[in-house]
């Protein structure tokens, strides 16, 4: 088995506001191996922006915090270091992609700057010549052409906005690469060509991702190991095949991939989980899928259940660890 | 032959722009039968929803016709439209824009009501809306909410009851799932196909997530660059894909299955400018299949088998033969 480079153990996270305290994450346990990818799979606020952030110690500062858990990088706590020291690490050896290119460049200063930036903020013996070849280099490595460097955002198509973040990201090759959404706001044909790139680039720099989706069809296409979120707890953990071609799902799971269309066949209605996320600033006592769950029982509503294991295929449902307790018990 | 619900013929919406002539929508005709859904799909830019719009005369078209059940409406004046505008409803794209903050569900829902007048005492008014909530599955209880309080699919799903106000028989949807999370976009998916059943509605359905418009479309329309590229039938796109754009599409999806983990074959490049666009196929910049002539004229909208239509010269080869021995051609070229 590969190294593991980044692990977390029982992460709890909290948002507080004026009204609520929100607890955004609940007990998150995920590992990434070494030039692996795992996907993060989950509606909106099932808390997988939330942990990315975590990651980059860049959660809002006085309202969301870190209640509990750890975040091991390469051995080290990222939770324990000084600010200095993960002001290196960020950008250097953990490096972000945010969801929406059309905002997370900064429009008044030309794409050029803001590779480079990156580049002078962690290679201070670098001078000004060896750090334009390197993004030069960067530019072409994402296939714009580098003498469009001196342009201004605004001058570049959402895909090309998004390959210049991509570019900034890998900049100093980071050996995490944490992509929210990289590809949501691109059409198709777009984020086909983003992520042949992006696995490309996994490739020949041999960087770990997490990638942070809700689209089955590229977790299918890019992942190694898949985690399902749902209101902030991990409902679901396992390899790819475990997750695509196992027989037994979290009831979770098994709505999300009744939801999409399929376009290997024809299917009249779509089999939709009832019902909606629950609110994040209660915390039941039982399973937080309960009351929408189809196979919800008794124990469900009272107990939130463990996780049932089988080899590397983990499912936190009691339907499981009920019938193994049964299966022991006789 | 019964008269078609919609038909566009050579429809045309041109913006000026100070770098020029955007062609938004060029030369586009379809056909929409009644109780049917025509999905149109296309990239970003693609002109889908100015499309959309101009058939509704929320925009007027610059040139052309859009006939509606045998009708030209497109030179109809504001007071002929507004009785139009009764049959014919658009569910937009933005649960989140599309709806005023400052009125509750029950306004949002009522207005079209009030403006058209069809019904005029407030009771049954109130009526008619408790009862188009029921339809879309809202409870009564947030008869008096305001938007912000509801979430995206609670939300999508007054943008229907609003279109469903007046009855109507033609509704444009833009997109109206995009916004959504997956599991919510299969309720309003399955909200939509039941509406249609029951009701008889027939639906222009705009969105580019293939899945989607694979699962609710009778036909699809692609679009690339303002012209429709290929028509088809559902089943006879997905599975005979005859332009190059449409393949490219098609392959570009994700699919969320390890069977069809490949790499991927994609298309280099992205859309060119509208702005007043060169002569030939607008497509052959991408094209992986470009030949001399693409770059010459634009390729004409042609039958390569029944109700199959595709713009490309690779079918366009039997120029001089007679309609029947063309799709002989094709048919023999194909096997």
């Amino acid at each position: 088995m590969s190294e593991k480079l980044l692990e977390i153990k029982n992460l709890h996270v909290m948002y507080r506001t004026d009204d609520d305290d929100i607890y955004a994450l609940n007990g998150v346990n995920i590992s990434v191996e070494k030039g692996k990818t795992l996907g993060l799979v989950g509606e909106t606020g099932a808390g997988k922006t939330t942990t990315a952030l975590s990651i980059m110690r860049l959660l809002p500062d006085r309202v969301g915090a870190v209640k509990q858990g750890e975040i091991i990088f390469e051995g080290k706590n990222l939770l324990n270091v000084d600010n200095e020291e993960m002001r290196s690490i960020r950008g250097n050896d953990i490096s972000m992609i945010f969801q929406d290119p059309m905002t997370s460049l900064n429009p008044i200063h030309t794409v050029g700057q803001q590779i480079g930036e990156v580049i002078k903020l962690h290679n201070i013996h670098l001078d000004n010549k060896d750090i334009e070849l390197k993004i030069d280099e960067m530019m072409e490595m994402v296939g714009i052409p580098a003498d469009r460097k001196t342009e201004y955002p605004h001058q570049f198509s959402g895909g090309m906005k998004q390959r210049i973040v991509i570019a900034m990201a890998l900049a100093c090759n980071p050996k995490l690469l944490l992509a929210d959404e990289p590809t949501t706001a691109l059409d198709v044909t777009i984020q086909a060509q983003v992520l042949q790139m992006m696995g490309d680039l996994k490739e020949k720099f041999n960087t770990s991702m997490i990638l942070i989706t809700h689209d089955l069809g590229v977790v299918a296409q890019i992942c190694d190991s898949v985690a399902i979120m749902y209101a902030g707890e991990v409902i679901e953990i396992g390899t790819i095949e475990d997750i695509f071609e196992a027989d037994v799902h979290h009831p979770y799971t098994i709505g999300l991939f009744g939801s999409i269309p399929d376009m290997t066949k024809k299917t009249y209605r779509l089999n939709p989980i009832d019902g909606l996320m629950p609110d994040p600033a209660i915390v039941p006592p039982g399973c937080r899928f309960a009351d929408r769950c189809p196979k919800c029982m008794e124990v469900c509503e009272k107990i939130s259940p463990e996780n049932f294991i089988k080899n590397t295929h983990q499912i936190k449902c009691h339907l499981f660890t009920e019938k193994a307790k049964n299966a022991t018990g006789n | 032959m019964t008269v078609p619900m919609i038909q566009t013929k050579n429809l045309k919406k041109y913006f000026a722009t100070k770098k020029g002539e955007l062609h938004a929508v060029d030369g586009v005709n379809l056909t929409i039968n009644s109780g049917e859904t025509l999905g149109v799909v296309g990239e970003s830019g693609c002109g889908k929803s100015t499309l959309g719009r101009v058939i509704l005369k929320l925009l007027e078209p610059t040139e052309g016709e859009v006939l509606y059940e045998g009708n030209d409406i497109s030179k109809y004046s504001r007071k002929q439209m507004k009785n139009m505008r009764k049959e014919m409803q658009i569910i937009f794209q933005d649960p989140f824009a599309s709806l005023n903050p400052r009125m509750t569900v029950s306004e949002i829902i009522a207005e079209p009501i009030k403006v058209c007048k069809t019904i005029t005492n407030d009771n049954e008014i109130l009526e008619k809306v408790f009862d188009l909530m029921n339809t879309v599955g809202l409870a009564e209880r947030f008869v008096n909410t305001y938007p912000h309080e509801l979430d995206g699919g609670r939300r999508q799903r007054i943008g229907v009851a609003r279109a469903l106000a007046l009855d109507p028989k033609f509704i444009v949807c833009d997109e109206p799932v995009s916004a959504l999370d997956v599991s919510i976009q299969a309720q309003i998916l399955n909200l939509m196909m039941d509406l249609q059943d029951n009701m008889g509605l027939t639906y222009m359905f705009i969105t580019h997530d293939l899945s989607v418009v694979k699962h609710i479309s009778d036909n699809i329309a692609v679009m690339y660059l303002g012209q429709c590229v290929e028509l088809a039938k559902t089943d006879e796109l997905f599975e005979n894909p005859a332009h190059p754009y449409t393949e490219a599409l098609l392959e570009a999806i994700p699919i969320p299955s390890l069977k069809y983990r490949k790499k991927l074959n994609i298309i280099r490049g992205e859309v060119t400018s509208p702005i007043n666009p060169k002569p030939g196929c607008r497509f052959a910049p991408r094209c992986p299949k470009v030949m001399p002539e693409c770059s010459q004229a634009s390729p004409e909208l042609t039958e390569i088998s029944p109700g199959h239509f595709v713009s490309c010269y690779i079918y366009m080869n039997g120029h001089y033969q007679t309609k029947g021995e063309k799709h002989e051609n094709i048919s023999a070229n194909k096997s």
